[in-house]
């Protein structure tokens, strides 16, 4: 009964199972690890980014057109082409048109026609996507790289 | 001597049957008390009874027989979800065909799928009863505090199993469902960047990837919601279930007002059995052929107060079985489970609409994505799991809405809950929100200050309030529960009657715009 001053001393078959015990639990813990490491890919099962939108000639200054497979509407001015995503940023719905621009039909996000949020729950604007030119000149969008806002491709 | 083996092989043979059941059941018939027990705890998939039941457990208007129900919902869907599986294809270019196969062509295929469908949907609603039920008689109340949290998880995963099944088609509502609902896992990043945070501290994007195996919704999602479908989540749902009902055996049967000394059901003689004093009795109950825990054993009364399991509880359960099997053959023979058209990554429905239980969310989901889909969610389901750790109050448990005082408290609650949930809906219909009135609004305070928010802070608030005031947190908790259910109700209503395209306002689906 003084073992609370002084602590006995840990038997050496106590030591043993706690050692095995300890053991046990690191072997099971890490088990568990290397199992959750599987589910999260190492490469995503995904087409390029980049994208041909056509060559030039289809987008002339001053038009703009809708591609809908891409989920972008492509606009074309006197300074360039530029490509918005109509992936809504709210949770990924695509935006349709709307009275003064884009409105989402799953939650109700309301954008300008340049893509800045004007209403509803929608945290950012549209992104203005990369637009560049292939060696032989068709157009090419990426939809993983943003641009800023505003910024057109001066096509040559 | 051959002849008399002859005889000996035959007189064997006619003893087959009647051998070969007494050897699956070694007790007689159950006929007196002693083999009516031997019925329950001998067979393996009855032994989660009790042998004995309380009358009071049996009372339709105390349980409604919801608990049971599930049960019973929960192995229709098992059973009409495995011959679903002889046909269904889980992948993109085929699920959606062979649902269609299933819905026209397979012999009996469109009545299972119909039995499958609102079988999930009458577990959701069950589910929901079933909480309230066990939430207002206090049944939560110790020593059941944690078969509450069983419960909640059984209610979570009542829900994923419900989701991850509705995508399983792959038809429009399919598509953006998980769409919609992967992009809500990943909304913390929404505020992280409105915080202005570097984007290292989002792990939104790593929930999502885990989820759908993927940037975008595609074959990988429909193989991971699949195997979650069919595999993972019933055999979760299997082990608590059964961790569940285990539970409520070990904690005595169903909750009852006053320990053992309540009026038992109509023809139970109680008069005479005053129970004996625990201290002084024996720790083995050897009539129950184990020990129980908690304030029994009240050897002297438990006998005769309690009924055998075989026949009376097992004969309500099978009465609970067959109507819900009932409801939902005639459910079924009269409508068509939903099918939209095949998944279109272009263009999603216009409304879309999730499945009704999850509108009152996809309402809260259009003020914010980060605080209607995932703050608010998780709070109350936190606030629920709580609820029995707070109240630790010793009322008795198995009272309706323990007393007069919480009935008062509970229709307060249900018109102030009621009132606020039409209020948070109404005024940004009617005036606009922060981003209409000041458009350069910071995203932060369009995420942290918005109808739904606001209408969680006035329930906490509520519920505080109450809790002052009656100086009870059993009082506070009926609170927060009543207003919580009403809010869920009224904002289920909103979204699947009066909201239309564009998740606009319209008091009904006939004014909304033809295209």
């Amino acid at each position: 009964m003084s073992g609370r001053l002084e602590p006995k001393p840990l038997p050496r078959r106590d030591y043993l199972g706690l050692l095995g015990l300890g053991s046990a639990g690191i072997a099971i813990f890490g088990s568990l690890l290397g199992m959750a490491r599987l589910p999260k890919p190492r490469v995503l099962p995904e087409a390029s980014s980049v994208v041909r939108i056509g060559p030039p000639l289809e987008f002339p200054p001053g038009t703009t057109r809708t591609l809908p497979e891409l989920k972008i509407r492509v606009i074309s001015t006197e300074k360039g082409v530029a490509a918005l995503s109509l992936i809504c940023t709210h949770l990924g719905c695509i935006v349709g048109e709307g009275e003064k621009g884009f409105v989402c039909p799953c939650h109700g996000s309301r954008f300008d026609p340049e893509g800045r949020v004007i209403g509803g729950p929608a945290p950012r604007n549209l992104p203005w996507l990369a637009v560049s030119q292939a060696a032989d000149g068709t157009l090419c969008v990426d939809t993983a790289a943003e641009t800023p806002a505003g910024h057109f491709y001066p096509v040559v | 001597m051959a002849e008399m083996n002859h005889t000996l092989f035959w007189e064997r043979l006619k003893g087959v049957p009647g051998n070969f059941w007494a050897s699956v059941f070694r007790h007689g018939k159950p006929d007196s008390d002693r083999t009516r027990s031997q019925a329950v705890f001998a067979n393996f998939f009855l032994h989660v009874h009790s042998t004995r039941v309380h009358p009071h457990s049996l009372r339709a208007t105390y349980s409604w027989g919801l608990g049971v129900s599930l049960v019973a919902q929960f192995l229709i869907l098992t059973a009409t979800g495995i011959l679903l599986m002889v046909y269904y294809n889980p992948s993109i270019d085929l699920a959606y065909n062979t649902i269609k196969d299933i819905h026209y062509v397979v012999p009996t295929g469109r009545f299972i799928r119909n039995i499958h469908r609102w079988a999930a949907h009458l577990m959701v609603l069950t589910v929901i009863l079933h909480m309230a039920r066990v939430f207002y008689t206090a049944s939560y109340k110790p020593p059941r505090e944690f078969n509450w949290v069983l419960g909640m998880v059984l209610f979570i995963l009542t829900l994923a199993l419900s989701f991850s099944g509705y995508l399983l088609p792959w038809d429009q509502l399919a598509y953006w469902a998980v769409t919609i609902a992967t992009n809500i896992a990943a909304s913390p990043d929404e505020l992280v960047h409105a915080l202005g945070l570097p984007s290292a501290f989002g792990v939104g994007w790593l929930i999502k990837e885990l989820m759908i195996g993927a940037r975008t919704v595609g074959q990988e999602a429909l193989t991971r919601f699949y195997l979650l479908h069919v595999m993972v989540l019933p055999l979760a749902m299997a082990a608590c279930m059964g961790a569940h009902i285990w539970r409520i055996h070990k904690d005595g049967g169903l909750s009852r007002p006053g320990g053992f000394h309540t009026p038992a059901g109509k023809g139970v003689e109680t008069a005479n059995n005053q129970p004996v004093n625990p201290e002084h009795a024996p720790t083995k109950t050897y009539g129950l052929m184990g020990i129980v825990r908690g304030r029994s054993p009240y050897t002297g009364a438990l006998p005769e107060e309690t009924v055998p399991a075989w026949p009376y509880l097992l004969r309500a359960e099978l009465l609970v079985f067959m109507i819900n099997m009932l409801v939902l053959v005639a459910l079924a023979y009269y409508f068509d489970a939903p099918l939209k058209e095949q998944a279109n990554p272009a263009v999603p429905e216009n409304p879309a609409k999730a499945p009704w239980y999850f509108l009152g969310l996809q309402e809260m989901v259009s003020y914010s994505a980060f605080v209607g889909g995932m703050l608010v969610p998780t709070l109350a389901l936190v606030g629920l799991i709580l609820i029995p750790f707070i109240d630790r109050e010793t009322e008795e448990s198995g009272v309706w809405f323990s007393g007069k005082k919480g009935k008062q408290i509970a229709l307060y609650s249900l018109l102030f809950g009621g009132i606020t949930a039409v209020a948070a809906v109404a005024f940004p219909v009617q005036f606009g929100w922060l981003r209409n009135w000041f458009p350069s609004i910071p995203q932060i305070v369009i995420i942290l200050i918005n109808p739904g928010s606001l209408l969680t802070a006035a329930y906490a608030a509520w519920s505080l309030a109450v809790m002052q005031q009656t100086r009870s947190t059993r009082m506070g908790a009926i609170a927060l529960f009543t207003c919580f259910l009403i809010g869920f109700a009224i904002l289920t209503y909103v979204g699947t009657e009066l909201r239309g395209p564009n998740w606009e306002f319209y008091w009904s689906a006939s004014q909304w715009p033809v295209h």
